[in-house]
């Protein structure tokens, strides 16, 4: 008996250490941060620029968090932004929002207010009608964690 | 669960012009990796989805997911085509829609 749960206590051990998920938790969204960006914006090479993110430096609740992007654009049939994507890689689950935009937006601006479970750098992907696609990060510390642990 | 919700647009705008348009709505946004002060996981309970439609063409969408902050506010930008009926809709886990109309009066 005592053999046994040494035993399993070790597998556990071993399985925390490996990062080893439970079947039940590895559903749902993708947590791997490379999946996720490869699932939104496919194999383009996201360039940098055209992006402007407005998001505090210092979060001090993580609740709740306002920020702004802009995506530069003509916003034209022939040449617009499609979507806007937000990625805070260290959270349970890094999606935040995307935003999918037509011609008829005018301008790709939106703002909205996102989760941050820790400090981190938050990631913004912009689809482009084009193909293109370009990205931008910003650095946010958070002194009280959202998600709500 | 349907929510309240709060939207903000100019009264009147002109064609052409770009109007701002702000959203509010009163949700939980439960991510499902919660737990309550007993323990127990509060399960996933997500609007997942915003669209704004204008004189029935979708002009706005949104995928909110667990990184979205609880009562989701989202403001966004439409150039003004003519005048028309906006149609806003929230989608919930399990697929209960909250919808508002609005009017735009273009001069």
């Amino acid at each position: 008996m005592i053999k046994r749960r040494a035993f399993m206590m070790g597998l556990s051990a071993m399985a925390a250490w490996t990062g080893y998920v439970r079947p039940a938790e590895a559903e749902g969204p993708p947590r791997d941060i490379q999946t996720v960006v490869k699932t939104l914006v496919g194999e383009a090479t996201p360039l940098e620029g055209r992006i402007s993110f407005d998001i505090p430096e210092i979060a001090e609740n993580g609740n709740t968090v306002p920020y702004t992007v802009r995506a530069e654009s003509p916003m034209i049939s022939s040449d617009y932004v499609k979507a806007i994507h937000l990625l805070a890689p260290a959270n349970p689950l890094p999606q935040v929002s995307s935003f999918f935009f037509t011609p008829q937006s005018g301008k790709a601006t939106v703002s909205s207010r996102m989760r941050l479970a820790q400090t981190q750098e938050v990631l913004v992907f912009a689809e482009m009608s084009d193909g293109a696609v370009y990205t931008t990060r910003r650095p946010v510390k958070v002194t009280v964690g959202g998600c709500g642990g | 669960m349907s929510a309240k919700s709060r939207i903000r647009l100019p009264d009147q705008a002109t064609i052409g012009e770009v109007i701002e348009i702000k959203t509010l709505i009163a949700h939980p946004m439960e991510t499902g990796t919660r737990r309550n002060s007993d323990g127990t996981l509060v399960p996933r309970l997500l609007l997942h989805t915003f669209e704004t439609k204008f004189a029935g063409q979708e002009v706005f969408r949104a995928a909110l997911h667990t990184g979205t902050a609880a009562n989701p506010f989202i403001s966004f930008f439409m150039k003004v085509p003519g005048p028309g009926e906006f149609e806003f809709t929230w989608i919930e886990d399990g697929g209960v829609k909250t919808t508002e109309r609005h009017d735009l009066k273009v001069t």
